[in-house]
């Protein structure tokens, strides 16, 4: 990749994505600074998840370009892999790899994309798991964890790729509520150093800590953006007003 | 459970009645002493013993064996084929598809005969002029590969796409994903219907007795029409029988080892 151009890491042009007639995302623009945090709020089926999946590569987009590291990542022959090497990504279900233990979950990638030696890959792995509190479960499998630590596992799973961006997908959603801190504090952990992350995310009080800039998705659209005082205390859009409400009245913030 | 042993008294008086009267019934036949003499007469069943149980073991044994490892092989590709994705793969799915469709509908008995009277004549080196044995081996191995790769397919099919995203999603290409992520699963989860399978190809290979290969069956029959006695017939099929066994149990095993895992909820 060609390095960050203009302090920009990500940027989103006008993208759509159907699937089939329904049309999902509808001209999303976005851009994300080198160290930037952004949260992305809105309500199930706003398109969030669909948004990060698509900076990823998981799902083509139908039009409009992302660009990466002033690399546009959605022309076409690009190699996929290559560039989701720089991107990391943490899905809500947490997808480890079940047959796998913490360890080898975490060194797969590292050597046989990044072509790492088996040591190497291991002694990095220690290092990641031992910041996140997870080193001695570094031969347990994935079945054996809570869903909190099966999460940090998850995590520690993309940063060992060393990604220069991250994205979250909803990674609390499928936590008991106890559980629900430790990954959040694992992701404000991640800020602290720096890391450009995209977080979709329905914990309003976390996005609102940690968030440099709030996008408020609505039927496909990034309806609003700000900095999170001005998102969540005096919201321009008569929808995010009453989104919030309705967060409010739910108790979440 | 209620009355326990009352259970077991009950089951163990109807087991015990059930085969009284079957011995009965067996032993009281018009014909029942001929077919003592003719099947089970001891110094035959000896007699048939020694040579039988060679063929079983030199032939029949080392066939299914073979095959078995072949089938393996061969069968996880035409399963690979058919998975493969994306339009560019068409033509590799279209083969692999009709393979399947036409072994598994294919007797195999048949098969034999094409391949071990057929192939011969194709004046093709390094298919013609083969042994029997591995004319055998081959047409086995050709019948059942297309069933086990219906197996690994469902196999594959079952493990979640979300495991193929987060696989691709740390960079690792459909291939690496397949064999790092999605096959090591698969496998695991049809081990115990690719048993059930291989059970079926052991007790297959009694068919190239009729391809003139000199194999369990075959010898029993020489038995017979030397010795007029069944004996030997006997023999082979306790053998083959005695041989799935342990692996009919070993499937039983895995399996319930399965269910208790799943049923233990070990979560996602």
């Amino acid at each position: 990749m060609s390095g960050v151009v203009n302090g920009e890491v990500l940027r989103l042009e006008k993208v759509h994505k159907s699937f089939g007639k329904l049309e999902v995302l509808k001209g999303i623009d976005l851009s994300v600074a080198d160290h930037e945090v952004i949260c992305l709020i809105g309500a199930s089926g706003s398109g969030k998840s669909t948004m990060l999946k698509c900076v990823n590569l998981l799902e083509p987009v139908n039009s409009g370009r992302i660009v990466v590291e002033g690399e546009e990542i959605t022309a076409p022959g690009v190699d996929v892999n290559r560039i989701r090497r720089h991107i990391g990504i943490v899905f809500q279900a947490f997808n480890l790899f079940p047959h796998m233990t913490v360890m080898r979950n975490i060194t797969l990638a590292p050597t046989e994309v990044l072509g790492h030696s088996k040591k190497r890959a291991q002694s990095e792995a220690e290092e990641l798991l031992r910041r996140f509190g997870l080193l001695d479960k570094k031969d347990e499998y994935p079945d054996r964890l809570s869903g909190g630590q099966q999460q940090r596992v998850a995590i520690v799973r993309a940063l060992a790729m060393n990604p220069d961006i991250m994205l979250f997908d909803e990674v609390t959603s499928a936590l008991d509520p106890e559980l629900v801190a430790e990954v959040l504090n694992v992701i404000r952990g991640l800020a602290e150093t720096g890391m450009t992350m995209v977080i979709a995310t329905h914990e309003m009080g976390f996005a609102r800590d940690i968030a440099n800039r709030i996008c408020f998705l609505d039927a496909g659209r990034i309806l609003e953006e700000g900095p999170p005082e001005q998102i969540f205390s005096s919201p321009r859009e008569e929808r995010t007003q009453r989104f919030l409400q309705r967060i409010i009245e739910a108790g979440r913030l | 459970m209620l009355g326990g042993r009352r259970a077991v008294w009950v089951s163990a008086v109807s087991t015990l009645a059930f085969f009284v009267v079957i011995v009965v019934l067996v032993a009281n036949a018009p014909g029942a002493d001929v077919v003592r003499r003719g099947f089970f007469a001891p110094e035959h069943l000896r007699g048939a013993f020694p040579d039988v149980a060679v063929k079983f073991f030199l032939v029949n044994a080392q066939m299914f064996l073979m095959a078995e490892v072949l089938v393996l092989i061969f069968g996880l590709l035409l399963a690979v084929l058919r998975s493969l994705p994306g339009p560019v793969m068409f033509p590799l799915r279209l083969v692999a598809i009709a393979y399947i469709d036409f072994f598994r509908g294919m007797p195999l008995l048949l098969w034999l005969f094409i391949v071990a009277f057929g192939f011969p004549g194709l004046g093709i080196r390094g298919i013609s002029g083969l042994s029997q044995f591995s004319y055998g081996v081959i047409a086995l191995t050709m019948v059942y590969s297309a069933y086990v790769a219906e197996v690994y397919r469902a196999g594959i099919e079952s493990v979640h796409e979300s495991q193929t995203s987060a696989a691709r999603s740390l960079g690792l290409s459909s291939g690496k994903a397949l064999r790092f992520v999605v096959l090591p699963q698969a496998i695991r989860r049809v081990i115990p219907p690719l048993l059930n399978d291989f059970i079926g190809l052991q007790k297959d290979t009694a068919l190239v007795a009729a391809i003139g290969l000199v194999d369990a069956v075959r010898t029993a029959q020489g038995y017979s029409t030397t010795h007029f006695n069944f004996a030997g017939y006997v023999v082979a099929a306790i053998l083959f029988v005695a041989i799935t066994i342990p692996l009919a149990r070993l499937t039983d095993v895995l399996l319930a080892r399965q269910q208790r895992r799943t049923q233990a909820g070990g979560g996602r």
